[in-house]
């Protein structure tokens, strides 16, 4: 089979969060990840990960900046030649740390911000975070790195992409990334509450498309469709296991966050090696190449364009990971996804249940032991 | 919407004229991949593995140097270098934001440190 050597590692340093977003994709078992590994372990992970190839790391979570050894991590991963990117909420990105981030090698910094105004981004966020995000840019700005904006899209923002757009050019920013809610973790439990209806995602479209044209030498637009409202599935991570790995807090390595959620044997990197879980291990081999497919897929000519689609996307919805995608007009579980977009285009709203945000604190259950996180969430 | 394989948006194509001055955008920066020996140009999102002229165009995209002057310089180095190539080399750097064009309507000025 053929492999190459990743680009890519996702870096997931910490699930804790002061946000409580309810369209979170990290895992609904947060409290198993309380464990997290020491900054000896990290720094030992990327010196592994340059080794193998490589060469872009994405600093996310969870809240990175909750980490105390945040600036020793970037300044590692920076010695190494890595390009390192925060994905962060921007709470707890103060003067002094980002002029240590600066210092230490940071290259990238993108923000997530809810909404274009105070009360309905609080309201998503579940803590007051907007005027403090909104000053972080500016010290992004400030110190001379690119600024990327996140906005994840759904139900309750996606009517005021203009405003977000707006306000995206009113700090500045680089790019600006507009992803529609992708469906895994505390996302999926809320997906109902979440998914958007067609007439708002055509809206939306056309404020981007125009947007795109207009802000065109100045802002990147970066729209990620909504696959569910889709023809063929995402090509997820550029194929299972070929350009990305991702570390969870506890040192699980996966092809992909959401791949945790997989009946798969894990692997962690306080047990063996990156290479050798990147080569061998089973939770990377399971869905490498095409060998794997079942019909519709290992006849299609988008085999190698789409690879099936997400296979967490089909664990979740068919209960079987080797499943088409049923995102995919011509899986034979499609109807999985109507039903759901059906329901989100009734004008009832009946069973649209109300949102429920992710905790900000990863909880042990009672009685277990283990070692302290290395900071309190302030 | 238009929608391209990766899920994304996709930005229009950009006629890159001989007059341009192109530059790395702020996000990107060129650098040496040990594993694959070869020359990358770094991203937020992506790597973009180069080819010996295409590192050597973008060593030369400095804000400053115009298209034609880019390649009447790599003339000197390389026997035939087409200018129609090297523009559409730059102009599909430019519709993935890798690159940008100095000079033109509504670009900010200052930014240079980036």
């Amino acid at each position: 089979m053929a492999m190459d050597s990743p680009f890519g590692l996702l870096a997931e340093l910490t699930y804790r969060c002061p946000l409580a977003c309810p369209y979170c994709s990290n895992p609904l078992n947060l409290a198993d990840y309380g464990d997290e590994l020491t900054t000896e372990e990290w720094l030992r992970v990327l010196t592994e990960a340059g080794g193998l190839g490589v060469l872009q790391c994405h600093l996310s979570g969870g809240e990175p900046l909750l980490r105390r050894d945040l600036v020793a991590i970037v300044a590692h991963a920076h010695d190494l030649g890595l390009y390192t990117n925060l994905i962060t909420s921007a709470l707890g990105f103060s003067g002094t740390r980002a002029k240590e981030l600066r210092a230490a090698g940071l290259d990238h910094v993108q923000v997530s911000i809810q909404a274009d105004e105070p009360a309905m981004s609080d309201r998503i966020a579940g803590v007051p975070s907007f005027r403090r995000k909104v000053e972080a840019m500016g010290v992004v700005k400030e110190l001379g790195w690119p600024l990327t904006m996140n906005v994840v899209l759904h139900r309750y923002n996606i009517d005021r992409v203009a405003e977000v757009l707006a306000l995206a050019e009113e700090v500045g920013a680089d790019r600006v990334e507009l992803a529609n809610t992708q469906y895994y973790g505390w996302a999926w439990r809320n997906r109902a509450a979440l998914l958007p209806s067609r007439s708002q995602l055509e809206a939306a479209e056309g404020v981007v498309r125009a947007a795109s044209e207009r802000l065109r030498d100045r802002m990147a637009i970066i729209y990620v469709i909504p696959d569910y409202y889709s023809r063929y599935p995402k090509p997820c991570m550029g194929g299972w296991a070929s350009r990305q790995l991702t570390v969870t807090p506890n040192g699980d390595v996966l092809p992909c966050p959401a791949a945790q959620s997989l009946p798969l044997p894990r692997a962690s990197v306080r047990e063996d090696s990156l290479e050798r879980i990147w080569t061998d291990a089973p939770v990377m081999n399971a869905f490498r190449g095409t060998d794997w497919m079942p019909e519709p897929c290992r006849g299609c000519p988008r085999r190698e364009v789409d690879f099936g689609g997400c296979r967490c996307q089909a664990f979740q919805l068919t209960g079987d990971a080797a499943r088409t995608d049923p995102v995919c007009h011509l899986s034979p579980d499609h109807e999985l996804v109507t039903r759901a977009v059906e329901a989100a285009n009734s004008p009832s709203g009946k069973g649209r249940p109300p949102l429920v945000p992710r905790p900000h604190q990863v909880r042990r259950p009672a009685g277990q032991a283990g070692r302290p996180p290395n900071t309190r969430v302030g | 919407m238009d929608a391209t394989p990766t899920g994304t948006h996709r930005t229009s194509t950009v006629a890159v004229t001989g007059s341009d001055r192109p530059r790395l955008a702020r996000h990107a920066r060129l650098g040496f991949d040990r594993t694959r020996q070869r020359r990358i140009l770094l991203h937020p999102e992506a790597v973009v593995v180069l080819n010996d002229s295409g590192a050597a165009v973008l060593d030369l995209c400095d804000g400053r140097r115009t298209v034609t002057e880019i390649v009447s310089e790599l003339s000197g180095r390389y026997q035939r270098v087409p200018d129609a190539e090297v523009r559409l080399f730059l102009s599909r750097l430019v519709a993935r934001r890798y690159v940008e064009l100095g000079g033109r309507r509504g670009e900010g000025a200052g930014d240079g440190d980036g």
